[in-house]
């Protein structure tokens, strides 16, 4: 097996070596034995008055004998010409390739070669073997060589004799767990997620206000454990992040709980295998979790923003390292949240709310809607603090077994809204300071108001959920509206 | 024997920091020109209030100003309000 020599960086494309501007050109391996059973015709070409050009993958011994045999050398010939099978043969005029067949076939080649009775002794046809380039072990090392110039971040070199997970531990890359270390090989796979070019500018990431392109999320998503076809969703949701109505610089931050949620509507959920069933806020599925890490690495590695620094959390909260989920739109009796948010049918989208930590909301008695909607609405009440309103925003995400009760009675999503709205709108005489020896609490020159919990729009309903338990989720937000944070909805794009 | 190592790709922003130097030292705030600058957290101009007063007292011109939330930094066409108008700035970061 060849070696291919290391990645070329920075240097553009690699030239393709000379090949005959006019003439015929034939890719082969020993190790086929098709190529080698082709001898034959190869000798009658080479025999020919048209230029030969037999360009031999991994052995030249077989076909040393004929004029036009010669070395693939690190293969980059067979790369260029992006050969799946060997025999290759191809025509080239002017410059140029015109036709090319696959494998051996006496009627492909004779019309070709344009030569009559080509190599008689041989079937009429068989199928050619892999190309080397197609070896999984060359490929890797191959596709670095040719595209790695593509790549514009710093190479890091670890040495043999360090622990690369170690190494970037102690370069401060990691969110405290171990990352999957981001070779150009991985970070070139990463971005076959996407159709962005590299070097496309994805945000400004605060809070240095670095502007990230696709290939520094496709870093930090591969070190994040990333597949490929999850890239979409990473680079909408920094997108989404990076608003200025998101605003993840204060959201850092600031001092409370809070840390970016992404919350997954459409066809995308389903194709990369999110969770949106049981234990949906919990570990164990790849999407949820490396999705979410991955945004939160982006704004460490490449915004700068973390613990100790910009990032002033008192406690901070677990779904700081990740927190990414996908509503259940198949088993919901409502309308998504991302189509509640302006996004057509359909369509994939993340929505980023400013999220602290999960609490649970259990009520296995009720049966009626209007009773179920006091529970939330009891519960929702006590989000940041019994006494504070209009402050912080929430989202509901209602189980299954809750969403039944609803659904069976014939409340769609607005009218738990409503309902939940009327439910919060709370007397303000037991939220004033002072009263009941509790010294926190509103001014007491808002005695004898109703005003509400939350702001209008401030909480987001989803759903989500193993199918036994009636047990909903409650997640607080950090300071809400144009203040703070507001959720914002982004569709995925390929 | 070479050391095949890893090669990985930087994560980061590779920011290349640069360094300024800080403006020297007034010898005194009378007749200078300084900027209270609250970022609108709660009770932030009750100490902002208080901070005037002493400066008053000692001759110093003061300027107030606000960011419009605590939650994001300050617009650039603040920043450039306040180093074009003032000489010093203090800013009541927290509550």
């Amino acid at each position: 097996m060849p070696e291919v020599s290391p990645a070329q960086v920075g240097t553009g494309p690699i030239a393709a070596p000379q090949m005959p501007d006019d003439g015929i050109v034939v890719v082969v391996k020993r190790d086929c034995p098709t190529c080698l059973l082709v001898t034959p015709a190869l000798e009658q070409l080479a025999g020919g008055t048209e230029p030969l050009d037999v360009v031999v993958q991994d052995d030249l011994e077989p076909f040393t004998h004929l004029a036009g045999a010669r070395m693939d050398t690190d293969l980059d010939l067979s790369w260029i010409l992006d050969i799946d099978t060997v025999p290759t043969i191809m025509r080239r005029s002017g410059g140029v390739e015109v036709d090319r067949a696959a494998g051996w076939s006496r009627t492909q080649w004779e019309r070709l070669t344009g030569t009559a009775d080509l190599a008689p002794g041989l079937p009429e046809q068989r199928p050619g073997c892999g190309s080397l380039t197609q070896d999984p072990a060359v490929r890797s090392g191959l596709r670095v060589r040719h595209e790695g110039w593509r790549l514009a971040a710093r190479r890091i070199q670890i040495s043999a004799l360090d622990d690369e997970m170690e190494s970037l531990f102690e370069r401060g890359f990691t969110d405290g767990l171990p990352v999957v270390p981001p070779t150009p090989v991985r970070v070139l796979r990463m971005l076959e997620g996407t159709t962005r070019a590299p070097a496309e500018v994805v945000a400004v990431v605060p809070p240095d206000l670095v502007e990230c392109t696709v290939e520094k999320v496709a870093i930090n998503a591969v070190m994040a454990g990333c597949k490929p076809e999850y890239l979409p969703v990473v680079l909408a949701a920094l997108e989404a992040a990076c608003t200025d109505d998101f605003n993840i610089h204060g959201l850092l931050a600031t001092t409370w709980f809070a840390g970016p949620l992404i919350v997954v509507n459409g066809p995308i959920a389903r194709a990369i295998g999110m969770n949106s069933g049981v234990n949906a806020l919990g570990q164990g599925n790849r999407a949820n979790a490396t999705i979410g890490r991955a945004l939160q690495l982006v704004v460490r590695n490449v915004g700068g923003g973390r613990p100790g620094g910009v990032d002033r959390a008192t406690l901070g909260n677990p779904g700081k390292y990740t927190f990414c989920f996908a509503e259940d739109e198949v088993g919901s009796p409502w309308t998504s949240l991302a189509t509640e948010r302006g996004m057509a049918e359909g369509a994939s989208a993340v929505t980023l709310f400013a999220a602290e930590g999960v609490r649970g909301m259990a009520d296995q008695t009720s049966r009626t809607p209007e009773s179920l909607a006091r529970s939330f609405a009891a519960c929702l009440a006590s989000v940041t603090h019994p006494r504070t309103v209009i402050a912080f925003d929430a989202m509901l995400v209602v189980c299954p077994e809750h969403g039944r009760v609803f659904a069976e009675a014939g409340w769609d999503k607005a009218r738990l809204h409503a309902e939940l709205a009327e439910l919060l709108l709370l007397d303000t005489d037991p939220l004033l300071a002072g009263v009941g020896g509790l010294d926190m609490g509103l001014d007491p020159k808002w005695a004898g108001h109703k005003l509400p919990k939350f702001r209008d729009g401030g909480l987001l309903i989803t759903y989500a959920g193993g199918k036994a338990g009636m047990f909903s989720a409650i997640i607080g937000s950090w300071a809400s509206g144009p203040i703070g944070s507001q959720p914002v909805t982004v569709e995925v794009r390929s | 024997m070479p050391d095949a190592g890893l090669t990985v790709l930087d994560p980061t922003g590779e920011r290349s920091v640069a360094m300024r130097e800080r403006l020297p030292r007034l010898d005194t705030l009378s007749g200078r020109r300084v900027a209270l600058l609250d970022i609108t957290k709660a009770r932030g101009d009750v100490f902002l209030d208080q901070l005037e007063q002493h400066l008053v007292r000692r001759g110093a011109l003061v300027t107030r100003y606000a960011k419009p939330t605590f939650t994001k930094p300050a617009p650039v066409d603040l920043r450039q309000e306040i180093a074009m108008q003032c000489e010093v700035v203090i800013e009541a970061l927290a509550d």
